[in-house]
């Protein structure tokens, strides 16, 4: 049970003044139940690279197994595909179009061929997982707010029961408590319900704090891939390509150059406080009341 | 898929046709269509052929990108042709049952068959070397004295460079609909009509919702930048005729005049 890409190329508007290669022979292999963040800056190749996981497009070259089947095999069913694999696109809440926000949750359930009971059976649920009081399941879903439409629409996709969950910037243009209430759902998601969830994303905190790898795009080719560890170990490299290593782990490198013993592969705030606490207790073993957060 | 098409189809590329004055372009081929409508015999098709494949090779866009073109009238051509072939009266050379060929008819079907492929390739000249902007930037000046007689030339002007800009935007948006919704399982092509005509709401209520609050967008946008109308607005980059585009109104005015020669001269053999 993975997704396996093997060579996979793309180019867009082949054959025309306006050719651009947008991924560049990558291999990946994304296992069962792993909690995965995919980075890199504007245009280089991620948008791309999490449309071919559930076959929204298709590779110029090079081949995608899913669960060990050839997609691109004739015959293939992409739209069982596309129910296993849910995907959440930028802005979700622009593609919401029913009269009310149960109906519009239900309607992947729908297409997957479930009854109307059994569509709004998953609706209710998908819509109590993201927190939507039931009060509101009936109202038009362009009344809500911006977080609120946003809760909807990955509603939308996860009553589909997806066993693969891909998010591609699901935290642009909400403000912070409404970011780490997407963020949180997700890795509740991942915990309770086991699912793989690959998780597109600028913020290095958020990738640090939730993920268990991290894929690094670059120029339409994967840069790095490792735990955040390995990863924001190469800062300077990071930095080369327009990205950046979580704002704590420039702050331990230079607590570090100025003499304080601390872990410099810190990527979390709670992992720098607690080796923060350690070196500073080691040093100054009198001051214990010394409070750092 | 759907950002494969290309309105216009703007090639770009550095060549002379591409820096001339859009207003230029445009008269050019005004001329370029009346010559075709009105040329006769074989020495104005060498001049209009000699003409074209001159324009075609300085404006540096790939042949391949013409013929795209034709394609699309192909069918249109085929039809016309074939009842200029077997309608025209005349000397009969060829009959068979109800239908007969007549000199007259493979004459005028080659002719038109000519001019057809030639209209298209001399407009699509234009549409390749020109961003939609810059002709409606040529054509608003072109107009501007109709602004005498009320017409709101500018506003004409504004609303099709609008309109041209967001088409781009609109397609990206469709396809990305399109595709929120297909990854939520949705079958766009599959069923009889009715099921197809259903099928398209979830793409084209947020499709609307979407070009609304653009609209609303781009209407407070412009009004935060304090446009009011187009009286007293000044171009960041104004059309200002050059060297080279009188230099090109002599060249077509030249061609039209030969064409027009020839026709009076050597009206041999049509």
């Amino acid at each position: 049970m993975s997704i396996v890409l093997e060579k996979i190329n793309f180019i867009y508007s082949e054959e025309t003044a306006y050719q651009i290669q947008a991924l560049k022979d990558v291999n990946l292999t994304i296992e069962d139940g792993q909690f995965i963040g995919i980075i890199g800056h504007t245009g280089s190749g991620k948008s791309t690279l999490i449309q071919h996981f559930n076959g929204l497009m298709k590779a110029t070259s090079g081949t995608i197994y899913f669960n060990g089947q050839n997609i691109y095999e004739e015959g293939y069913h992409l739209r069982d595909l596309r129910s296993k694999v849910g995907l959440v696109f930028q802005y979700p809440e622009h593609q919401l179009f029913e009269t009310t926000i149960l109906e519009d949750v239900a309607f992947g359930p729908k297409n997957q061929g479930l009854s109307k009971e059994e569509a709004l059976q998953r609706a209710t649920e998908a819509l109590k997982s993201v927190g939507m009081p039931e009060e509101l399941y009936n109202q038009s879903p362009f009344d809500l707010s911006g977080g609120q439409k946003r809760r909807v629409a990955i509603a939308g996709v996860l009553a589909m029961q997806p066993e693969v969950l891909i998010l591609d910037e699901p935290t642009a243009g909400l403000d912070p408590a409404g970011r780490d209430e997407i963020l949180d759902l997700v890795a509740r998601m991942h915990r309770e319900r086991g699912i793989t969830v690959i998780l597109v994303s600028h913020s290095m905190e958020d990738v640090a704090k939730y993920v268990q790898r991290i894929i690094v795009m670059n120029q339409g080719s994967v840069m790095y891939d490792g735990t955040p560890k390995d990863v924001f170990h190469h800062y300077k490299e990071l930095e080369t390509v327009g990205l950046a290593a979580p704002q704590v782990t420039y702050l331990m490198h230079e607590l570090k150059e100025r003499g304080l013993l601390v872990d410099t592969d810190a990527t979390t705030v709670a992992e720098a406080r607690a080796s923060l606490m350690e070196a500073l207790t080691g040093v100054h073993s009198a001051r214990k009341d010394f409070h750092v957060c | 898929m759907l950002r494969d098409i290309t309105l216009g189809q703007y090639y770009p590329a550095d060549s002379v046709i591409h820096k001339l004055d859009p207003r230029v372009k445009l008269f050019a081929t005004l001329i370029y269509i009346v010559s075709l409508f009105c040329f006769k015999g074989v020495a104005a098709l060498a001049v209009a052929t000699v003409f074209l494949f001159g324009v075609i090779k300085t404006s540096k866009v790939p042949f391949k990108f013409m013929v795209k073109g034709l394609k699309a009238i192909m069918i249109l051509m085929i039809i016309t042709a074939l009842f200029n072939l077997f309608l025209t009266p005349g000397e009969p050379i060829f009959s068979f049952w109800v239908l007969k060929i007549t000199k007259e008819g493979v004459s005028s079907a080659a002719l038109m068959a000519i001019r057809l492929t030639y209209l298209i390739l001399g407009t699509s000249i234009m549409t390749l070397t020109t961003t939609p902007n810059q002709l409606t930037d040529g054509l608003e000046k072109a107009m501007a004295p109709l602004a005498k007689i009320g017409i709101p030339v500018h506003a004409i002007a504004m609303m099709m460079s609008i309109a041209l800009r967001f088409i781009p935007i609109l397609v990206e948006e469709t396809d990305k609909i399109m595709k929120a919704q297909m990854a939520r399982g949705a079958d766009f092509e599959s069923g009889n009509l009715v099921k197809k005509v259903k099928s398209m709401i979830p793409l084209l209520v947020p499709l609307f919702v979407s070009a609304f609050r653009r609209a609303d967008d781009l209407a407070m946008a412009m009004e935060a930048r304090c446009y009011n109308g187009g009286s007293g607005r000044t171009k960041m980059k104004p059309l200002k005729y050059e060297k080279r585009d009188r230099g090109a109104y002599v060249l077509v005015s030249g061609y039209l005049v030969l064409i027009l020669l020839c026709r009076t001269f050597l009206p041999w053999p049509m």
